[in-house]
């Protein structure tokens, strides 16, 4: 197997603020790596440094085994990069947009119209309109297929779900895998967790710092504490009883339930529960539960968060 | 049960496209109201016209006990907005921006500064309350859209996507937001396209192409459509595909 990027020690700062601090790891090609992080964690700004928009101010990086500095020309002529941002031309339609971005890369809709063909069909009926008019979920299909039209061997997508539908969703992860199976290194990043749950490989991302790399179906086992799914009516009054307790380390919604992690065995969490069924929840329900990515996720914010105290204002 | 929005064949076209078809629904005080639908369903349509922005095509809706076509007005003193590009004032300060929108509503300097403590106090952001709103994360700036739209002490706040594109604890800082305003009896009218935050809802609407196609609350939402979720309950209304 091929590997697709290569990222060794890459840090960059804007001013003062650190945007991305020592930060590596390959993707393979044919691999889905997915970079989970918050907004501000300096996604965009890794994703900026691949496609050679910006320089790193250390460390270095190959795309497609090339050097992202010296060599960002051929990089920019093999690589499809959809921005977090909407960057198609509003005023142009679904086709214009789509033939202006062959064009570029000195191809044609025709050429690699396979690799497109899925995604395009959906959009056909909106040919004619301006991608500024189209839905959110249309938009980024539309976006995608600009992205592809060149057959690209590394795929960047910045948040290419942020704000669609569930649907719409659900219908772009479907098309990612079918590039997977075209050999295509495909970055992406994402708000989602469900979604990180479809990479082969995700790296948790905050503030800069890679917290945690690995396959999302093992991303569970660093999870410290006993996982408890809790149910009452009384939603808002559950959460502030379970927050107060002091064997319970958080809580939160979850759906459906309440997660609350507690620090004790698990032979002392009914006993607790139990308690809090007589005084207060007669309706209450409880059962243990295993950590998703998002309760991972969630814990190592947490830490980090309560690892720097100072609550600075930060700029983006 | 006091009914605080309701809605009769509420309808608008745009041209020969009827973006919102005959929805008719009521909500209660005190409710957190969830207004689910895929990407261009009508929800920001619908919204618009709940607080007067927007004038229906026919049907009629009250909001707050105002007729929201010939009470504007009234409607928009009781209501409050915050929408998906919230629109804070990114160059002004905190503090400015909270006198700007308490002005807007004719609240007292005496008033305006009073609350801005008591919620920049709860949120503990008392510290940026001189900070340019431009140099704040994107959670800190949806608690401050929040904030704001709560800052004349409306009885209904109407909420387009609050929680885009932050991390899941401040997702969940803005619920427990949510759930202190509406155990306060506000009324919270919110769209959203996290399935998780479907669940936190009393009740949830699904609108398809500009109809209601389902309305009641998720465990009775999950049982009708015999999925575990609503994420599981959207898929099958929204597109008609299951999936399991």
């Amino acid at each position: 197997m091929q590997t697709a990027i290569s990222i060794n020690n890459i840090s960059k700062h804007y001013g003062e603020i650190q945007a991305l601090k020592n930060i590596g790891f390959e993707v393979e090609e044919g691999e889905i790596f997915g970079l989970i992080g918050p907004d501000g964690a300096g996604k965009s700004s890794l994703f900026r440094i691949l496609t050679t928009l910006i320089l790193a101010d250390e460390g270095e990086a190959e795309v497609a085994g090339l050097d992202v500095k010296k060599d960002y020309m051929t990089i920019r002529q093999r690589i499809g990069y959809m921005p977090g941002k909407f960057s198609l031309y509003q005023d142009l339609t679904v086709q214009e947009n789509l033939n202006f971005f062959a064009t570029i890369f000195k191809t044609s809709i025709q050429e690699n119209y396979h690799l497109i063909k899925d995604i395009y069909v959906q959009l056909e009926p909106f040919k004619k309109r301006p991608a500024g008019k189209l839905s959110g979920g249309m938009k980024q299909k539309l976006a995608l297929c600009c992205a592809l039209i060149h057959k690209p061997e590394v795929l960047f997508l910045d948040e290419p779900t942020t704000g669609v539908d569930p649907v719409s969703r659900k219908e772009f992860w479907q098309m990612l895998k079918k590039l997977k199976q075209e050999g295509i290194a495909i970055l992406v990043s994402t708000p989602y967790m469900d979604e990180a749950a479809l990479c082969d490989r995700i790296a948790l991302i905050q503030k800069g710092e890679i917290l945690k790399i690995a396959p999302p179906e093992n991303i569970n086992q660093v999870y410290k504490g006993r996982l408890i799914s809790v149910k009452s009516k009384k939603t808002y009054e559950l959460i502030q009883a379970l927050r107060a307790l002091p064997q319970v380390a958080s809580c939160y919604a979850f759906g459906e339930f309440l997660n609350a992690t507690f620090k004790t065995d698990v032979q002392a969490i009914d006993p607790i529960l139990n308690e809090l069924k007589q005084k207060h929840f007669a309706d209450l329900e409880w059962h243990q539960t295993q950590p998703g990515i998002e309760n991972v996720f969630m814990q190592l914010l947490s830490q980090s968060q309560a690892d720097d105290s100072s609550i600075k204002a930060q700029k983006r | 049960m006091e009914v605080v929005i309701s809605t009769d064949k509420l309808t608008k076209k745009f041209g020969d496209f009827v973006a919102t078809n005959e929805i008719t629904f009521e909500v209660a005080k005190g409710e957190i109201f969830g207004f689910l639908g895929a990407n261009g369903a009508g929800k920001t349509t619908a919204m618009r016209m709940l607080c007067g922005l927007l004038k229906p095509s026919y049907g009629s809706a009250s909001v707050a006990g105002f007729d929201i076509e010939k009470q504007t007005e009234q409607v928009k003193q009781n209501i409050g907005y915050m929408s998906q590009k919230f629109s804070l004032y990114e160059d002004l300060t905190v503090k400015e921006n909270f006198r700007f929108y308490g002005g807007v509503y004719k609240l007292k300097r005496q008033v305006i500064d009073q609350r801005l403590n008591e919620m920049l106090g709860n949120l503990g952001m008392l510290n940026v309350e001189n900070s340019l709103v431009a140099s704040l994360p994107l959670g800190w700036k949806q608690k401050l859209a929040f904030s704001l739209a709560m800052l004349h002490r409306p009885k209904i706040v109407f909420l387009d996507e609050p929680t885009g594109g932050v991390d899941p604890i401040t997702r969940r800082q803005f619920w427990d937001l949510i759930y202190e305003a509406a155990h306060n009896g506000v009324t919270i009218f919110v769209t959203t396209h996290y399935m998780d935050e479907a669940e936190y809802c009393d009740r949830v609407s699904i609108m398809v192409d500009g109809v209601i196609k389902a309305l009641d609350t998720p465990e009775n939402l999950r049982k009708q459509f015999e999925t575990d979720s609503m994420d599981g309950v959207f898929q099958l209304l929204a597109r008609g595909t299951s999936t399991k």
